[in-house]
């Protein structure tokens, strides 16, 4: 094995890292505010109003990513409508298909993680709300979904990280993301081990980052909860 | 079956693959699992060390980039080795085989956790019941412990499997002949991508309820021993 290559390609390597951080941050940040609306439809009880997000949540968490990305880019452009309409100039773009597709499957994921904090929250608190006579609105507002941040937290750092490793699959759509970069480079210079190996290390340095900036938010969001976890000590 | 110009047989001929890829992934994630869990419980460190090692790099990297990395770097390695026994002949693995041996390690990965988790939950008195009735360290561990680490994993199994699921149509680009390959085969002879590729993942939403109303047969059938209170 001869790492030299890698110190050689690693600007271009770095120049696809930074494709993958864009997708990653535009489809986490737009699917975040397409979840919102489809989590508080979700948790009506009225059947009409959410038996639509949950179709939309079985279908994007039931298919394959790979499917979802090829939907978009190759399968919109079997209409006409489509490639005459006023969106083809971006569903043109390998780019903002990736986005596209990233964002609707990333807000379904998203969508079950608020649906389970709101519905962690204890009743009582609910029920606290309605005594002093808080609309429903203001209830959202101000006590459920600050609440829900905080619980949903965990489980939305593991949801960007999958979101991290699913940005790969943009290489499938001739997108020069890190992997797309990597594999460019390979068929140049015929050394897969080590431009591989290479691009999964700034893919694991990535997500060890997003790790710990998430413990550092979590720590800020919850700290009220640190008073009250009392250590009890054993008794032998 | 919905003829589809004449690729719906195809599309269930990849179907098929993309079932045998899922069960025999699934039996080597089964088995790295159990070994990776039994590893980081362990009292040694080197297995402890070895075992954090390779849960934390399989968990951050890409499942894309596994699959690539085994399919184009097997052959080098294998190579290499086969080379120290004297043997030079060109070595080359195959999609298949490469797509189990990366979506089987990467299912290793998360189900290590699981069963780690599982395995502690177990409380003690079990451990020391079954070593007072004389069973040797084997025994206990499949007469008592594994049969209830069963029950208590099997949840967390059943999700990684839907993941699992999922990620085979990964070893489509290194041109396994699975659901995805045969549908990018119709999309190039007919034009028609929307077409097949809703049918692909129609075909995927299939597997997987199945797969759900599978694990919860089992879900049922582990617990029937325990009481709702």
């Amino acid at each position: 094995m001869d790492f030299s290559v890698v110190i050689e390609y690693f600007p271009r390597l770095l120049s696809g890292t930074w494709i993958t951080l864009q997708l990653v941050v535009l489809s986490v940040v737009l699917g975040g505010i397409v979840a919102l609306p489809i989590a508080l439809a979700r948790v009506s009880k009225n059947r009409w109003i959410n038996s639509l997000p949950f179709a939309y949540i079985f279908f994007f968490r039931g298919t394959p990513l790979l499917v979802q990305i090829f939907l978009v880019y190759y399968g919109a452009s079997q209409f006409e409508v489509v490639r005459e309409s006023m969106f083809w100039p971006i569903l043109r773009e390998p780019y903002w298909c990736a986005v596209i597709a990233f964002t609707l499957n990333t807000s379904a994921y998203t969508a079950e993680i608020f649906r389970g904090a709101i519905q962690a929250i204890p009743r009582g608190e609910v029920e606290a709300c309605m005594v002093v006579g808080m609309t429903k609105a203001q209830m959202y507002r101000r006590i459920l979904l600050p609440r829900a941040f905080g619980i949903v937290l965990p489980a939305y750092g593991n949801e960007i990280i999958l979101m991290l490793k699913g940005s790969a699959l943009a290489s499938t759509i001739t997108l020069l993301d890190l992997t797309g970069m990597a594999r460019t480079i390979i068929a140049r210079t015929y050394t897969p081990i080590e431009i591989f190996l290479a691009a999964g290390a700034i893919y694991l340095a990535i997500s060890i980052v997003v790790i710990y900036l998430f413990k550092l938010i979590e720590q800020r969001q919850n700290r009220y909860l640190g008073t009250l976890s009392i250590k009890v000590p054993d008794k032998g | 079956m919905i003829d589809l110009h004449g690729y719906g047989s195809q599309l269930l001929l990849g179907a098929q693959v993309t079932v045998e890829l899922a069960m025999s992934s699934l039996l080597v994630g089964l088995i790295l699992g159990l070994l990776g869990a039994s590893a980081k419980l362990s009292r040694f460190r080197l297995l402890q060390w070895l075992a954090n090692g390779y849960t934390t790099l399989i968990r951050g990297i890409p499942e894309l980039l596994t699959v690539l990395i085994i399919y184009f770097g097997a052959t080098t390695v294998l190579m290499g080795i086969a080379g120290w026994f004297g043997y030079e002949e060109y070595i080359e693995i195959g999609p298949f085989a490469a797509g189990v041996t990366a979506l089987g390690l990467t299912f290793g990965a998360y189900a290590t956790e699981v069963f780690r988790g599982a395995l502690q939950s177990i409380p003690k008195g079990q451990h020391e019941a079954a070593i007072a009735l004389g069973m040797g360290s084997m025994r206990k561990f499949y007469r008592i412990i594994l049969p209830q680490v069963w029950r208590i994993a099997l949840p967390g199994i059943g999700n990684l499997f839907l993941v699992l699921l999922k990620d085979t149509a990964l070893v489509s680009v290194v041109g396994l002949d699975d659901i995805m390959r045969k549908a990018n085969i119709a999309v190039n002879n007919t034009k028609e991508p929307f077409l097949f590729y809703l049918a692909a993942a129609f075909m995927y939403l299939a597997l997987t309820v199945v797969s759900m109303v599978v694990v919860s047969y089992f879900e049922k059938r582990a617990n029937r021993g325990l009481h709702r209170g």
